[in-house]
């Protein structure tokens, strides 16, 4: 049987088809969604020769495995894990061939918590809104895999990366988030600023694809009142009543109407995508404090 | 001094490094600025990858220079929306929502006057956000602002017309929710086959037509 395909054998804790997203509708209400690890997602689609707009396999934590029904070029990359083809160990990070039928294990990650898994041709199935992306916020996309699920693969467009090594960030001890103040610093007190710039907060075990959560000291408001609903991006830091801030990650919602203290640069998110629950937080202030007068 | 289009006061707020919150005074300063943007896209002035519309702000994301931007919208010149523009959609509805007694009791007339009102009323949608294709119509003025349920409810059916603050809503597909539902519409509201994939988008204008039981 040569059709192009894997079966989930082991759907793991969660794994989700994601692809670079579907901005560009979020005046619509659709979040962008996306690999949380944009650079880990790129790498793998490199390694095993697939246009950067290929869909892979973004798992959590635990890894998955899948039985390709034809035979393909795989790469791990994001968390450290260990990989086997048929039980046998591979290398992670590198491209590997995997024969049709053989059972290709993704492990729980050593370090870090999302995984990536490309294969040659990239997960093909059907786009919405141009993006293959599962979306957990509102549901576009396709569900998250399940045991026993089949999955459509891609014809294979060039040939794998010819690589001896291939350098990755590990994941980080202390997750360092640099961000710019506003649009709504002015909504809390100087000294919540002060909080946020030079206090520790942890990683909560409540974060998700749609935001990370964190824990710490709450940073109190200078204006009480509801915020009328406004629109939101990638990486706001937005601050719900009970004072803790959360990084908006790709499912984040398009509007809300909790105030937004500042925006994280969005290359310092891949390392928030790979931060496991008790990871310090430190936030770094780069902008000015207080926005400028309108 | 009138004859020149108003130049509405505008705030331009800083949001990361791509992006930029424009606030307005109001939501149909925040309306006129968005048709203004759009226009503007459309003929190649402005390059920006995301306008979000929302209750008085717009977004601007994925913007290249936005201190440039910054520097030069407050002098814009924005005309104000035109009173009648396009056609208006008209939505069927069935007013048999649970909730209809309690928003009478809120406005303070009789529950056979709620659907009379809210079929009356002519629909802008100001913006999308919640779920995709889950737009916030505005347009019922002069009656007080609907609260949300205290207790959401945990799934509310596709096609349920709700009430919350100045807008109504209809919801996409079944979710949880906490506004006020006084009717059911059998219109898609969201089908990512269908461009736009959202039957209701900023700037829509809606009609509730009531359907004979």
């Amino acid at each position: 049987m040569t059709d192009r395909a894997f079966a989930v054998v082991r759907s793991g804790a969660l794994t989700t088809v994601q692809d670079e997203g579907r901005p560009g509708h979020a005046h619509l209400g659709v979040p962008r969604s996306g690999a949380l690890d944009r650079p880990a997602a790129a790498l793998v689609n490199r390694l095993v020769g697939n246009p950067p707009e290929a869909a892979v396999l973004e798992t959590t934590l635990n890894g998955c495995a899948v039985r390709p029904r034809c035979a393909v070029t795989v790469a791990v990359g994001g968390a450290p894990c260990p990989v086997t083809v048929d039980g046998r160990p591979v290398p992670w990070g590198m491209p590997v061939r995997v024969p049709a039928g053989a059972l290709l294990d993704v492990g729980t990650a050593v370090s870090g918590v999302r995984g990536y898994l490309a294969l040659s041709g990239g997960v093909a199935v059907e786009p919405v809104l141009g993006s293959r992306s599962t979306d957990l916020l509102s549901g576009l996309g396709p569900p998250p895999l399940a045991n026993g699920a089949v999955l459509p693969l891609g014809d294979a467009t060039a040939a794998h990366a010819r690589v001896d090594v291939v350098p990755h960030a590990a994941p980080p001890s202390e997750l360092v988030l640099r961000l710019t103040a506003g649009p709504r610093a002015d909504w809390f007190t100087p000294d919540a600023l002060r909080t946020l710039a030079t206090r520790a907060y942890r990683v909560s075990s409540a974060s998700n694809r749609i935001g990370l959560r964190t824990e710490g000291p709450p940073l109190d408001r200078a204006v009480s009142g509801e915020l009328p609903s406004e629109g939101m991006v990638l990486g706001a830091v937005q601050v719900p009543p009970d004072g803790r801030p959360v990084v908006f990650l790709a499912d984040h919602p398009t509007t809300g109407g909790y105030p937004v203290v500042g925006v994280v640069r969005p290359a310092d998110l891949a390392g928030a995508a790979q931060a496991v629950p008790g990871t310090r937080v430190r936030f770094v202030v780069t902008g000015a404090l207080t926005p400028p007068p309108g | 001094m009138s004859v020149s289009p108003a130049r509405p006061r505008v705030k331009v707020l800083p949001m990361g490094e791509r992006a930029l919150l424009v606030e307005l005074a109001d939501g149909s300063a925040a309306e006129a600025l968005h048709a203004e943007l759009l226009r503007r896209r459309a003929a190649g002035e402005l390059t920006v990858r995301e306008i979000v519309p929302a209750a008085r702000t717009v977004l601007l994301d994925g913007l290249d220079a936005p201190e440039r931007l910054a520097a030069r919208l407050p002098s814009w010149e924005i005309p104000p929306l035109p009173p009648r523009a396009e056609d208006v959609l008209e939505l069927p509805v069935r007013y048999d929502g649970p909730d209809l007694a309690d928003v009478a009791a809120l406005w303070g007339v009789p529950v056979r006057e709620v659907p009379r009102i809210h079929a009356a009323a002519e629909f802008r949608v100001a913006f999308c956000g919640f779920a995709p294709g889950f737009g916030y119509l505005t347009g019922l003025g002069g009656l007080p602002d609907v609260p949300r349920r205290a207790t959401p409810r945990t799934t509310v059916p596709a096609g349920s017309v709700g009430l919350a603050g100045p807008y109504t809503g209809v919801y996409p597909r079944a979710s949880p929710g906490g506004w006020q539902l006084i009717g059911t519409t059998e219109a898609v509201l969201w089908d990512h086959a269908r461009v736009p994939a959202a039957l209701l988008t900023p700037g829509v204008r809606v009609r509730f037509v009531p359907e004979a039981r």
